[in-house]
């Protein structure tokens, strides 16, 4: 008895209290977003919000459980979790029906259940236990390997299930792995390449191009401060690009400038690569490497986009990145995301009186677009409440996990916390136009059982394990 | 290799930077920017015009000429259509699937963002099943109209039609926007106005799908739309029906006046057509096919066919040579066959002395030339331009070659030459009184409209004076019609002298060119007339009113290509004043001779 009370007294209430609080303002703007003058009762079960209460009472009763679950057995089963997890995703991809072109959920009766919002949980599960294992150091290669393959074989399973959207989130481990020792050049590469994915669709493929090789030259000055060298590379590369253009032109009777610069940028590169041969600058092969595989990685892409992927995949990426042309697709979504929240103004609408919210001019509004109530009806103010209460949680979980005794609970809390981080990033970035507009919920605030209980699951058993702080696991 | 605590900034560092750049995003959409403010007004509100219905109309006895059914249109926001069948929503609708290909995009070139009309005026069955399926299909909506519906199927000269404005008005008046109906002609034209009442404004704010959510600001914003006025007509729908009847298989027209008022009790124009032609949808293919029909059904002969007045002119020269004094009751002239001037002949079919009585009674040409010679050359005038001026002053004081201001639209004012007029025929001061003698016996240059000739007989029946013809008896919230409609209009000619004339049209029935307009009991004073024709049969005119005592109705009768006065336009009008003033026809024979005799110029 008197261990369970000292149980209860050791669990973190500031991270349960702010938990509560995302949750409880989650449901009321899922209200906001359904409300009508016919279904005004909040118990109206046949409304959103009435079912999301009934997640939000079964969401704590999980709570609860895992709260009385021993704090050694999350480490026992990691893996078997993890095993179960992978299953159930392969079995999905059978069995379940398809939703919305995805065949990513279970149905039992009546309840859909997305097997891939709990491998999240599982993944971070198994990768703690890897990780903290007796001398497993990342910089070992083949510990990386194998701690990169747990990451990636659930999320491959996810893409599989035509859900590329939650894979996406398997990339916020990345984040923990950097923690946990990977080296610093693969998490800016991670971002770098993310980057460029992204922007070589968006962006005209020369001024991509472009702008990496003016980055390059930039690095090159920073690092050599010789002005006269910069010249010179600037001047090569120019002169190339005349020398190609010209010859297209009157050989080939072809007119493309922008060609012609691509492969000036390759040429020169020779060029740089006996210059930096003859003078012996490593920096610069570094530079010259970074500038010549990005140029290589964003043809790539675009070249894989157009000539490899079929149509429907081509669309599919573009509603992921939110250039489709469709007015009533993922363009018509951002913008009129956009005008709910910037509506808002600084002090909102006010509660129930948002009008781009309710009369359903943004889409999924009570799931992956739920912000753009916060933004229309609390306004500045509210949105940078909810934005700084989610900050809290993360940077309170990080303090959380730092002050771990195992390692376990550590790698576990910092998953938590980059998964949550991701969810945010994306879900409220994608609503203020400043991320492609992915399917995946704001985490707590979302409607849908599947969501709500998988981050319930995955803050909580951190938050058991950190009432166990000074065990060892 | 960093260290733990390191690598703990970067990750909580990394993670400050990019809700810092969140926090400043949303500080420039939601505060610095305020253009999506007001992207939410026009995403979320719906103007919608109000259509006020328009005023309907009665006949001068409460019976319903005009009234309003409902039609919808079929609106649509591009932007906001999801796919659908569009063969499925053209049956739906009952049109052509390429129609509805056709409008569609002319919806999409003008504004992916704003309403459109699809399709137009979709009646009220079709619109019930429709209604029912409007879910499957958002981004659509309809509007309701109000289209025109007459019970009666008479009269479509005088109600006119409505249709909707072009760029011209729109440009000129601002009351009117794109799609608002406005009075094309008759009534519905020049009682524009009234009729329409003053449309409102609506604001709704609606969802993405279009579906109404509630009023905006709880209808603080919204204008009401006012309903146009009723107006209730002086036209007496029976008599109105039985002159459509009458003239059914003809050309022509009829117009009948109550002479105390002015009201026009009928306005007849044959061949009409059926109002309801011209209404919605149908309007165009049905207008496309009167305009390119030969006897002209849509051309109002009653307000702008110009005839010669023929012997019916003959009243107002008698009435004009007695005021003047060129002749006095007693005159006598002789008529051998006609008048004989030198190489002028005016032919008649008299032989003997003629008195005044007896001019009216057997429309003697000979007669009529000696007093319109006389009236021209009198000596009282310096000249015959002279004396022509101030018989002119006369026959424009009776409202002929004058537009007589009707509330008519489309009113003609005639043709009685001015001098000018002849200045340029002949050269100024080079013409003389026999130059111009068939204006005497109503033919030459003359142009008269049956209208005016109606408001001519009605002088005379009023011994004098007459009101300005006019169609509207009384609008709804209105005390009075127009001032203009209650000021006697005064000819400047002795009444003693109308009681001579009216009792040489009383002859005209009773023994005179006009025997068949006679009625039992009703004692009709009349005149017979015929227009000559160049293009073919000449024109029957007759002219009447009754009692001839406190006249009710005064009447003036065209038929086309008719002939002699006495063969059809008499008989037509004395159907007309039997009907009018018993209720009753005691000749089925002849009503059913008249009606069934064609005289078309293109037979059907
Ligand atoms: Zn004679």
């Amino acid at each position: 008895m008197e261990r369970r009370v000292n149980l209860i007294a050791r669990l973190d209430f500031t991270t349960i209290v702010l938990y509560l609080a995302l949750v409880l303002l989650g449901w009321l703007n899922i209200y906001a977003a359904v409300y009508n003058d016919e279904h005004q009762s909040i118990f109206d079960f046949t409304q959103r919000y009435g079912k999301q209460m009934i997640w939000i009472v079964a969401a704590v009763f999980i709570a609860i459980t895992i709260i009385f679950v021993d704090s050694k057995a999350f480490s026992a089963f990691a893996y078997i979790i993890y095993g179960v997890a992978i299953v159930a995703l392969i079995f999905v991809m059978g069995f379940a029906r398809e939703i919305q072109g995805a065949r990513s959920w279970f149905e039992i009766g009546g309840f859909r259940i997305q097997p891939a919002e709990f491998a999240k949980f599982a993944t971070a599960l198994a990768l703690s236990k890897f990780l903290s294992g007796y001398n497993v150091h990342l910089s070992n290669n083949r510990t990386f390997a194998y701690a990169l393959a747990i990451i990636f074989i659930p999320a491959l399973l996810v893409v599989l299930q035509n859900d590329t959207g939650s894979a996406l989130v398997f990339l916020a481990f990345m984040l923990v792995m950097y923690r946990e020792g990977m080296h610093g050049i693969w998490l800016f590469l991670g971002f770098w390449f993310v980057a460029l994915f992204v922007v070589s669709l968006l962006v005209q493929l020369w001024a991509v191009m472009l702008v990496i090789s003016l980055l390059s030259i930039g690095l090159f000055a920073i690092y050599s401060r010789k002005w006269n060298w910069i010249a010179g590379s600037v001047a090569i590369a120019l002169i190339f690009w005349g020398i190609i253009q010209l010859v297209l032109v009157y050989f080939y009777q072809i007119n493309k400038p922008l060609l012609a610069l691509v492969l000036a940028f390759f040429l020169s590169g020779v060029v740089y690569l006996y210059w930096i041969y003859r003078f012996k600058i490593a920096y610069a092969m570094l530079i010259l490497i970074f500038q010549m595989s990005s140029i290589v990685f964003v043809y790539a892409v675009d070249y894989a986009f157009f000539n490899i992927l079929e149509q429907h995949q081509q669309t599919r990426i573009n509603v992921l990145l939110g250039i489709e042309e469709d007015a009533m697709g993922a363009g018509y979504n951002i913008r009129q995301s956009l005008i709910a929240i910037g509506s808002g103004g600084v002090y909102g609408k006010g509660f129930l009186q948002g009008t781009q919210t309710k009369y359903n001019f943004v889409p999924e509004q009570s799931t992956d677009f739920i912000f753009c109530t916060v933004g229309e009806e609390w306004g500045f103010l509210g949105s940078i409440t909810v934005l700084g209460l989610f900050l809290f949680l993360i940077l309170r979980i990080i303090y959380l996990a730092e002050n771990q005794k195992s390692a376990f609970s550590r790698i576990f809390g910092y998953s938590v916390a980059a998964i949550i981080f991701f969810h945010l990033t994306i879900n409220i970035g994608m609503t203020i136009g400043l991320a492609p507009v992915i399917g995946i919920p704001l985490p707590f605030f979302s409607y849908g059982g599947s969501s709500l209980w998988a981050f319930t699951i995955l803050l909580f058993i951190f938050i058991r394990l950190d009432a166990s702080r000074w065990e060892l696991l | 290799m960093s260290t733990s605590s390191t690598r703990r900034n970067v990750v909580s560092g990394i993670i400050i930077i990019f809700v810092s750049i969140f926090v400043v995003r949303l500080f420039t959409i939601q505060i610095a920017d305020n253009s999506y403010q007001m992207s939410a007004n026009n995403n979320s509100r719906r103007y919608m015009t109000d259509y006020a219905a328009r005023g309907v109309v009665f006949d001068r006895n409460g019976k319903l000429l005009v009234y309003n059914q409902p039609a919808y249109d079929l609106m649509v926001i591009p932007n906001q259509t999801a796919a659908f069948d569009t063969a499925e929503l053209a049956s739906l609708i009952k049109v052509k699937e390429s129609f509805l290909k056709d409008a569609l995009k002319k919806a999409r070139s003008y504004s992916r963002f704003k309403p459109s009309v699809v399709v137009k005026e979709i009646g009220d069955t079709t619109f019930v099943s429709f209604n029912e399926q409007l879910y499957k299909f958002p981004g659509f909506f309809t509007q309701m109209r109000t289209l025109r519906k007459y019970p009666n199927r008479i009269a479509s000269h005088i109600l006119g039609y409505i249709g909707e404005v072009d760029d011209r008005v729109i440009k000129d008046n601002t009351y009117y926007a794109q799609g608002d109906y406005i009075g094309i002609s008759g009534i519905e034209r020049s009682y524009e106005e009234q009729l329409r009442g003053r449309k409102g404004v609506r604001i709704f704010l609606v969802d993405v799908h279009n579906r109404i959510q509630g009023g905006y600001q709880d209808g603080k914003y919204d204008t009401l739309a006012v309903s146009g006025k009723n107006i209730t007509t002086t036209l007496d729908a029976e008599l109105q029906a039985y002159g459509e009847y009458l003239l059914q298989k003809k050309t022509g027209a009829i117009v009948a006046i109550e002479p105390s008022t002015g009201e026009i009790l009928a306005l007849v124009s044959a061949p009409t057509y059926d109002p309801n032609l011209l209404v919605g949808r149908v309007r165009s293919p049905n207008y496309r096919i009167l305009v390119n029909d030969k006897n002209k059904p849509l051309f109002n002969r009653a307000l702008m066919a110009q005839y010669p007045p023929g012997s019916t002119f003959k009243l107002v020269n008698a009435l004009i040579g007695l005021q003047e004094k060129v002749i006095t009751p007693g005159s006598v002239f002789t008529c051998a066959g006609g008048y004989h001037m030198g190489s002028l002949k005016v032919g008649c079919h008299h032989n003997g002395s003629i008195d005044f009585l007896y001019s009216i009674q057997g429309s003697c040409n000979a007669y009529y030339c000696n007093v319109y010679q006389r009236t021209l050359d009198d000596k009282k005038y310096k000249s015959v331009a002279e004396a022509y001026l101030n018989w002119r002053k006369y026959v424009t004081s009776f409202g002929l070659g004058v537009k007589l201001n009707t509330d008519l639209a489309h009113e003609l004012e005639g043709l009685v030459p001015t001098n000018a007029y002849f200045d340029r025929y002949y050269g100024k001061n080079r013409w003389k009184s026999l130059m111009l003698i068939s204006m005497s016996i109503g033919q030459g240059e003359l142009g008269v409209t049956p209208v005016q000739m109606a408001n001519m007989v009605a002088t005379i029946a009023n011994r004098g004076y007459y009101f300005i013809p006019h169609i509207v008896k009384n609008i709804e919230g209105q005390d009075k019609i127009d001032p203009r409609f209650m000021e006697k209009h005064f000819t400047n000619i002795d009444t003693s002298y109308f009681e001579l004339v009216i009792e040489g049209m009383a002859r005209v029935v009773t023994g005179g060119t006009a025997t068949n307009a006679r009625v039992p009991d009703i004692e009709i004073c009349g005149k017979t007339g015929t227009a000559q024709n160049p293009h073919g049969e000449d024109h029957s005119i007759f002219v009447a009113f009754a009692p001839r005592h406190n006249p009710k109705i005064a009447i003036a009768v065209y038929v086309e290509n008719a002939g002699f006065g006495s063969t059809w336009a008499s008989p037509v009008a004395s159907l007309m004043i039997e009907k009018y003033l018993k209720g009753s026809i005691s000749r089925p024979d002849l009503e059913k001779y008249i009606a069934d005799k064609e005289i078309l110029i293109v037979k059907k």
